[in-house]
């Protein structure tokens, strides 16, 4: 079994995030980045299966400029077994990367694609649809388990939906996507990070992979949310009750 | 003019809140746009659930049965909406950002070459779409460059449309290539509880660190959760720490809610926390330490030991009622 699984570099989800002044992006000086949250987890729920299945292999692939080796090495230190760079200057849109993704597949022919369910960045949570739609694959979105089938002709995934969870069967090769709850990622061990220098990392310009980047979407600018003023200090739990109740009027 | 299709949701035959948001929504982007709104309602067994979706000031209803319809799919929903917004010239295709919604809509932009905006906010005047990223710490404003469009809308922008005349409804036969349908529904195991929703609560009662164990967020934040009748949620902190299962997680990388009271309970206010949380109507917070960053997104901070402040609270909110 072969799985690819696609991770983003974002800013590190404690950090500050401050818009800049011309509303061109965010303030970067200084931010640290990590591999998104919900990439993450998918990185582990491959490590997982390749554990359980025997002979499984790990790709990881991301697409960005040269420092998203980082986010790369990071799950190759987890355990992965190799990683592709598909190198882009500035912002990817979505779809773009969906496209990419597809070309991606196609040379790696994987059983089955991980990602997160949404970056913490752009959070347009669209991917990994968009690109089982391209490929006509099944997908899972927002999994919480995965149960592959004897064989892996398919799996039966628990998907966290509005108001529960809801079970799917998805034939195999599919997409997933990973939500909070599928597992919690391990971290690399100083072994994993030594031997991780050593594993192979690909770099493909995205012009090569040939595919239509024609701007679907375009960002103008990025202002900073409505502050919230600091209210009032109250002394009592009489004194706050009161002032919901006749002011506030939410209790 | 740009006629707009919204995909009225329903989970098991009823209409939530989710899809007459999505109508609601759909009616403002129209009127913007200057074209007709239409609402469709897709599954087996529909005609009482189309009648109804009527009711709420749109052109038209299309009433989309198939037994491939009758338990979702993003395969088979996509492929029926697509082929639906296509055959009846609708180029902006609106859902609500539910969970079928995000599930669904990346589908329908790819068969319909459309640009997609997820989760947006507001539609502007002039054309401009306003969507939150970075978990709101940054709000964009974007356009779609495609003739057509895909739209999500968050829940809790747009106003819920309200009964407003009736309209036609109109029986179309889906189109669907069943053999593209790689996913099959199982079974849905419904989080059974008294409490709201967490994503649908208007009040919401957090607890974190400050509660120093799960026992506690059981004697003493549970009694105050239910008499407000409100969801409970928990920072990152107490998720981290073992309290409480990672659902009740609100922030960044848990759930966003927006409810009109929301009371953070021994949570000091980290970043990744005031993203989940910081566009509920009222914020109040109750915490030891006076410094707590919480305190500067409250509208009523309370700086006391919660193990007192709570149960006071409860009984006076108990005593209110």
């Amino acid at each position: 079994m072969k799985i690819l699984v696609a991770i983003k570099r974002v800013p590190d989800p404690n950090a500050t995030i401050k818009v800049r002044p011309d509303g061109a992006g965010i303030v970067t000086d200084n931010l640290k980045y990590v591999v998104n949250p919900f990439c993450e987890i998918a990185i582990e729920e491959a490590l997982r299966i390749k554990e359980k299945q025997g002979g499984a292999e790990v790709v990881l692939v991301t697409i960005g400029d040269q420092v998203c080796q980082e986010q790369l090495r990071t799950g190759l230190a987890m355990g992965a077994d190799r990683a592709i760079l598909v190198l882009a200057e500035g912002e990817v849109e979505p779809v773009a990367v969906a496209r990419a993704l597809e070309k991606l597949v196609a040379q790696e022919s994987p059983d089955m694609v991980l990602m997160g369910k949404q970056a913490i960045d752009d959070d347009s949570n669209v991917v990994g649809q968009m690109l089982a739609e391209i490929l006509g694959w099944g997908q899972a979105t927002f999994a919480s388990e995965v149960k592959l089938a004897d064989g892996n002709g398919s799996a039966v995934v628990t998907r966290e939906v509005d108001g529960g969870l809801e079970d799917v069967e998805v034939q195999m090769p599919a997409i997933i996507t990973a939500d909070l709850r599928l597992n919690e990622p391990r971290y690399a061990s100083l072994p994993g990070i030594m031997k991780a220098r050593k594993k192979e990392l690909k770099e493909i310009p995205l012009a090569d992979l040939g595919i239509d980047q024609t701007v679907q979407i375009k960002t103008h600018s990025i202002a900073p949310p409505a502050e919230r003023e600091a209210g009032k200090r109250v002394e009592t739990v009489e004194e706050l009750v009161n002032l919901l109740h006749t002011e506030a009027k939410a209790i | 003019m740009s006629n707009v299709l919204v995909f009225a949701e329903h989970q098991h035959k009823t209409f939530s809140k989710t899809a007459l948001v999505a109508l609601g929504a759909g009616k403002a982007i129209a009127a913007k746009s200057g074209g007709e709104c239409y609402a469709a309602v897709l599954g087996s067994g529909i005609d009482d659930l189309a009648a109804e979706a009527a009711k709420y000031g749109v052109a038209k209803v299309f009433a989309v049965e198939h037994a491939a319809l009758e338990n979702y799919t993003a395969e088979a929903h996509s492929q029926a909406l697509a082929a639906l917004a296509e055959d009846k010239g609708c180029d902006t295709v609106v859902a609500t950002a539910s969970s079928i919604g995000k599930d669904m809509l990346p589908r329908v932009a790819i068969r319909l070459g459309a640009g997609m905006a997820s989760d947006i906010t507001g539609v502007n005047d002039d054309g401009t779409i306003t969507r939150p990223t970075y978990a709101g710490n940054a709000m964009a404003t974007i356009s779609i460059e495609t003739p057509r469009k895909v739209i999500s809308v968050r829940a809790t922008a747009f106003e819920p449309a309200t009964e407003d005349g009736s309209a036609e409804v109109e029986k179309v036969e889906a189109k669907i290539d069943e053999s593209v349908i790689k996913t099959k529904f199982v079974a849905f195991n419904e989080t059974k509880s008294d409490r709201p929703n967490l994503a649908e609560a208007s009040v919401v009662v957090a607890g974190g660190r400050g509660l120093k164990n799960g026992e506690n967020f059981e004697t003493v934040l549970e009694p105050l959760v239910d008499a407000l009748g409100a969801a409970m949620g928990a920072s990152r902190a107490a998720v981290d720490a073992g309290f409480v299962p990672n659902d009740l997680q609100i922030g960044q990388t848990g759930k966003v809610v927006a409810p009109e009271l929301y009371i953070a309970v021994g949570i000091s206010g980290a970043i990744q926390h005031l993203a989940g949380m910081k566009d509920s109507k009222v914020i109040v917070a109750i915490n030891k330490d006076e410094e707590a960053p919480i305190f500067q997104v409250s509208d009523y901070g309370l700086v006391a030991d919660l193990f007192k402040a709570v149960p006071e609270l409860k009984e006076a909110v108990e005593n209110l009622k």
